[in-house]
């Protein structure tokens, strides 16, 4: 990616509940962490930036504002995946707009997993599935609260490839909430933790 | 046929069998004498006040004065629609949108039946005007109650469900779809199987009491049809327009899930 390209995320002093004036800029095809103790406020921050929270300050993606997108597509564009999945259809693929063989074999699967009921997965499978689906709008930014919580060490490097394969290929930004020290240091670079209801960068 | 009138007497003897099951309640220690005879006396009180204004309606046929009931029962209704609420919506808007819905449902329904169906002289004539908007705002708030009270207790318990539908690009309507179509269906159920139980499992009130009153069976029946057609039209409509503002309402303009509107 060129260096004069806008950042692909930006924040401008967003505030929420917990976290005021928080500001970061992601470039694209960049992977950024974000390590807090339980209730500083991370989910929150990234519901703000998903648009799913009313809150202060601007987020920018491209250098667009968010209330200049309309709001599904700008969800579309900046896709969240939460620590424990979702599912309302009873089949696996009626939750997919679109997916990507590769996606789903990287992960671990075959194609008919699709076809599968999702009723009769595991939490594990149902988490490494959700990754996918949230690929499926081809977003620029991927919001990850700990998406990797309830998966075993296998699972949990194959969706650190996925996602790292995905960011390279499309330069999609990565804001990735992670308690996990290690995987933090296996899939960024640049690390931030919340301080006092202040977003902060620290060197590892 | 020949109507036969009752008496204070008559009533009295039948206001006997209450007490009866209020002896009973006190004999069983099941706690609820006393609720049967305060609902008893409320029963006595509160229709004999509905038979004087009645009386005094049919014998001042006016326009204004039906007007002025047709509010007052649009009034309580909304105010029953609320009350029956596990988490209602803040300040007016559970209120407006339960009223609003049946204001639109029930007098657009009432008014069809009365100018194009039954054609009374004047069309606002008490005696027909006023059983078929009570029958119709009776059924159509419960209608309204049971799909609000069903659409906003499931949004809340769904909320991640809502939330990570909207996270795929959905918009507010398409995210609580599913949720709203449940919550149609169970505010329809309860005129469905009235309908479906008509004549066979239970004889409907209305037709019992125009038999009783001395009608023929088969015009009470044509009747009684009427009415079931009407009330499914009402409730119809009504849970359908009261669940579509309400939907709208759990979301702002830029899609976002607002359980804080819900108290």
């Amino acid at each position: 990616m060129s260096s004069d390209q806008p950042p692909r995320l930006r924040l401008e002093a967003l505030s929420t509940h917990q976290v005021s004036a928080a500001s970061l800029e992601i470039p694209p095809g960049e992977c950024v962490t974000l390590s807090a103790p339980s209730g500083a406020g991370k989910t929150r921050l990234l519901r703000a930036i998903a648009d799913l929270d009313h809150h202060g300050g601007k987020v920018y993606v491209d250098d667009v504002e968010c209330n200049q997108w309309d709001a599904p597509l700008w969800r579309r564009s900046v896709a969240l995946v939460t620590a424990e999945s979702q599912w309302w259809c009873d089949t696996v693929g009626e939750h997919f707009t679109h997916v990507e063989s590769p996606w789903l074999q990287a992960l671990g699967f075959e194609r008919h997993i699709l076809d599968r009921q999702v009723a009769y997965l595991s939490s594990g499978e149902r988490q490494r599935l959700a990754v996918a689906r949230a690929l499926g709008n081809h977003p620029r930014v991927l919001l990850l609260d700990e998406p990797t919580a309830s998966l075993d060490e296998e699972n949990i490097h194959r969706v650190e490839a996925l996602i790292s394969e995905y960011r390279r290929e499309s330069g999609a930004a990565v804001f990735w909430v992670s308690h996990d020290a290690a995987q933090a240091r296996r899939v960024a670079r640049q690390h931030f933790t919340i301080t006092a209801g202040t977003l902060k960068a620290v060197s590892q | 046929m020949k109507f036969i009138s009752l008496s204070w007497f008559d009533l009295a003897l039948a206001a006997l069998l209450i007490v009866a099951v209020a002896g009973l309640s006190l004999r069983l220690q099941l706690g609820l004498g006393k609720q049967v005879l305060i609902a008893a006396l409320r029963t006595v009180v509160q229709l004999s006040l509905v038979g004087l204004v009645l009386k005094v309606l049919f014998e001042n046929v006016h326009i204004l004065w039906m007007g002025l009931i047709a509010l007052v029962m649009l009034v309580a209704a909304g105010y029953e629609v609320v009350a029956r609420q596990q988490r209602r919506f803040t300040g007016w808007w559970g209120f407006a949108m339960g009223s609003s819905s049946m204001f639109v449902s029930t007098f657009s329904v009432t008014l069809i039946a009365l100018t194009v169906i039954i054609r009374p002289d004047p069309w606002y004539t008490p005696q027909y005007a006023i059983p078929l908007l009570g029958m119709l705002f009776g059924n159509s708030m419960n209608g309204v109650a049971l799909g609000l009270d069903r659409l906003t207790q499931t949004a809340w318990q769904q909320r991640a469900v809502i939330e990570a539908r909207l996270m795929l690009g959905q918009t507010g309507s398409q995210a609580i779809a599913d949720i709203r179509r449940d919550s149609i269906r169970s505010g329809l159920i309860p005129i469905i199987n009235a309908m479906a139980a008509a004549g066979i499992v239970s004889l409907p009130g209305m037709m019992t009491g125009q038999i009783l009153a001395g009608a023929a069976p088969l015009e009470a029946v044509k009747y009684q049809i009427l009415i079931m057609f009407l009330i499914a039209a009402g409730t119809g409509f009504g849970t359908l327009a009261a669940t579509t503002l309400a939907a709208r309402r759990l979301f702002d303009q830029r899609h976002r899930l607002r359980l804080d509107r819900l108290k």
